[in-house]
């Protein structure tokens, strides 16, 4: 009996409990999600709104966001987020290949030293040039501008991309090799068309 | 009386092969590769008279490919070749990218194992600073401060060792954990040598930071002002012994860093004292780190999630990892397709990001000071070059 008595009353103790425990429990997990990227929402809301047309959101993530550019306004776009906004180094430059829309994509990390709230944000800031099937660094319509003006950290990353994926940047002042050997004589390396020996 | 070439022949040179004027009072020294106090790279240096009036770095010569290689494996096979850039610091430079495979391929780490993951980072953060430091005090002819640090660091491996199975290459890190549990005893030990350690590099400030010959020679020499720190990108301890308090563990954590007090050591002089005496200090922090954990660790429990073999990208399909690496930020941009192998991976490691410094920081100093301004920079020239 006392067994069952104490069943019974914890059944009642977990009916009774139940209703809130879900009420209680269930607006936590949203909130994060509702919260953290409203922060990032504004940023990029910010940025695209001074820009519509020409940049699009990519992502809006917990700390990670995402603006697509054409490659025209790069430069502008840039320009604002250096002046209007805390972010005030690049922390990496990537080049990503993407043979069947005959692009190649650039993507620059932005980080922000300067301001706390900022310090966890990363602001991928992306473009695309067209990407020619016979690769002549330099020489092609393989060109970008350069953001080295801008964001002066971004020099060694993009003299990195340059080489690795042929992407020229225009006024950039030393676009030169810089891991490469000086007699490298193939395609470049990161594209996808260039194979790995033995593979 | 310098005799010039027929312009049009050094025109029909491609580029990277024209030939320089000569200068009567400009001379061009090339130190490295070969030169033991430049590590695999080279600096092409223009002096005048003593003062260097130009350098440029040409790193390059241990480029691997290590982003390419990751084009072509599993996210698995990754594994053991993407710490092979830093060797010493293998267990940081692989968190970012197993933090990142975790993301793309949706899985979920067991408390215990993401306690063992900082133990393991903190340690072998110890053993990579022991080595820098080794490589810094022989190269400032301080013969001592090479044999201490190489030595105590032995205690550490003997520990990472324990945990791990390999003295150097771990490959310990895997998306979901650990690869196998820390033995049985294996917390008493490691609080043992750890108190051990913090006591022995505590000595190291008689003999090598509070000596004045070290002073002289590296104070006020390569001053990196807190603007242009941020300005180059700079990161790890180049930019806090510039006065910026930026440390990844603090101020975006990841794993179980949110939940130990973890002190950022910042100094305000900028100069290659400075830069030199923050990894020293961070290596005290580090002690302080592992005892935490060592504390707070559960005491059973899974160190590992099993992976389903050859998993496909299916949460995230881009993502963009840090932690803080001994040589500062290390990043990775890995990017998937839903295939077995990632479709980019991108490594930024903080060598690389501080190189961009080099050049600023040697113009106007004298030749006899640059491997105190190099070496203080905490550059590892095969991280660099990937």
């Amino acid at each position: 009996m006392s067994s069952t008595n104490s069943q019974t009353n914890t059944a009642k103790e977990d009916n009774k409990e139940a209703p809130p425990k879900p009420a209680a429990e269930k607006p936590a997990p949203p909130k994060p999600e509702e919260t953290l990227p409203a922060f990032e929402k504004e940023l990029t809301d910010r940025i695209v709104n001074q820009f519509s047309g020409d940049a699009e959101v990519g992502y809006d993530k917990e700390n990670r966001t995402r603006i697509n550019v054409k490659k025209e306004k790069i430069l502008d776009v840039a320009k604002f987020i250096k002046d209007q906004t805390p972010f005030d180094h690049a922390e990496s430059v990537s080049g990503v290949d993407f043979p069947e829309d005959k692009e190649i994509e650039v993507v620059y990390h932005l980080g922000s030293y300067t301001d706390n709230r900022y310090s966890k944000q990363i602001l991928a800031l992306s473009t695309r040039a067209p990407r020619e099937e016979i690769p002549n660094p330099g020489n092609d319509s393989t060109k970008l501008p350069s953001l080295r003006d801008v964001f002066y950290s971004v020099e060694f990353h993009e003299r990195e991309c340059f080489e690795m994926f042929g992407v020229y940047f225009d006024g950039h002042p030393d676009n030169r090799r810089l891991l490469l050997p000086e007699d490298w004589a193939d395609i470049p390396p990161l594209r996808k068309d260039f194979r790995n020996k033995g593979r | 009386m310098t005799e010039q070439l027929p312009t049009d022949k050094t025109e029909q040179l491609p580029p990277g092969l024209q030939l320089e004027k000569v200068d009567d009072r400009i001379m061009t020294l090339n130190v490295g590769p070969q030169h033991p106090g430049s590590g695999h790279m080279r600096i092409i240096v223009k002096i005048d008279g003593d003062y260097i009036v130009d350098a440029d770095p040409d790193p390059g010569y241990v480029h691997r490919g290590e982003e390419k290689m990751a084009e072509v494996r599993n996210y698995l096979l990754n594994i053991p070749h993407l710490e092979r850039p830093v060797i010493h610091d293998s267990c940081n430079i692989l968190y970012p990218y197993v933090l990142g495979v975790e993301d793309i391929v949706g899985i979920e780490v067991p408390e215990r194992a993401k306690y063992v993951r900082v133990i393991a980072a903190e340690l072998n953060r110890c053993v990579y600073i022991q080595y820098w430091l080794a490589i810094y005090g022989i190269f400032l002819g301080h013969s001592t401060m090479f044999m201490w640090p190489a030595g105590d660091r032995e205690l550490l491996i003997d520990l990472l060792e324990k945990m791990t199975g390999a003295r150097v290459t771990h490959s310990y890190f895997i998306p979901g954990g650990v690869r196998n549990d820390i033995p049985a005893n294996f917390e008493d030990v490691c609080l043992r040598q750890v108190n051990y350690f913090e006591k022995r590099i505590k000595e190291y400030a008689d003999i090598f930071y509070d000596n004045p010959i070290l002073k002289a020679r590296t104070e006020d020499t390569g001053v990196l002002s807190a603007q242009d720190a941020i300005r180059l990108g700079t990161t790890g301890s180049v930019l806090r012994a510039s006065g910026i308090d930026y440390d990844v563990r603090v101020k975006e954590p990841y794993d179980v860093y949110e939940e130990l007090d973890v002190h950022t050591n910042v100094l305000k002089d900028g100069d290659s004292y400075a830069r030199s005496k923050i990894p020293w200090l961070d290596m005290l922090e580090s002690c302080n780190i592992i005892r935490q954990a060592l504390e707070k660790m559960p005491k059973s429990g899974s160190v590992r999630t099993k992976l389903k073999p050859n998993p496909k990208g299916v949460g995230n399909n881009e993502v963009y990892k840090r932690v803080e690496s001994g040589r500062g930020s290390a990043g990775m941009h890995i990017i998937s397709n839903g295939k077995p192998e990632p479709y980019r991976v991108k490594i930024s490691p903080g060598s690389f990001r501080n190189l961009i410094a080099l050049p600023y920081l040697l113009k106007g100093e004298k030749l006899g000071n640059m491997p105190a301004v190099y070496w203080s920079l905490n550059y590892w020239p095969v991280e660099a070059d990937r």
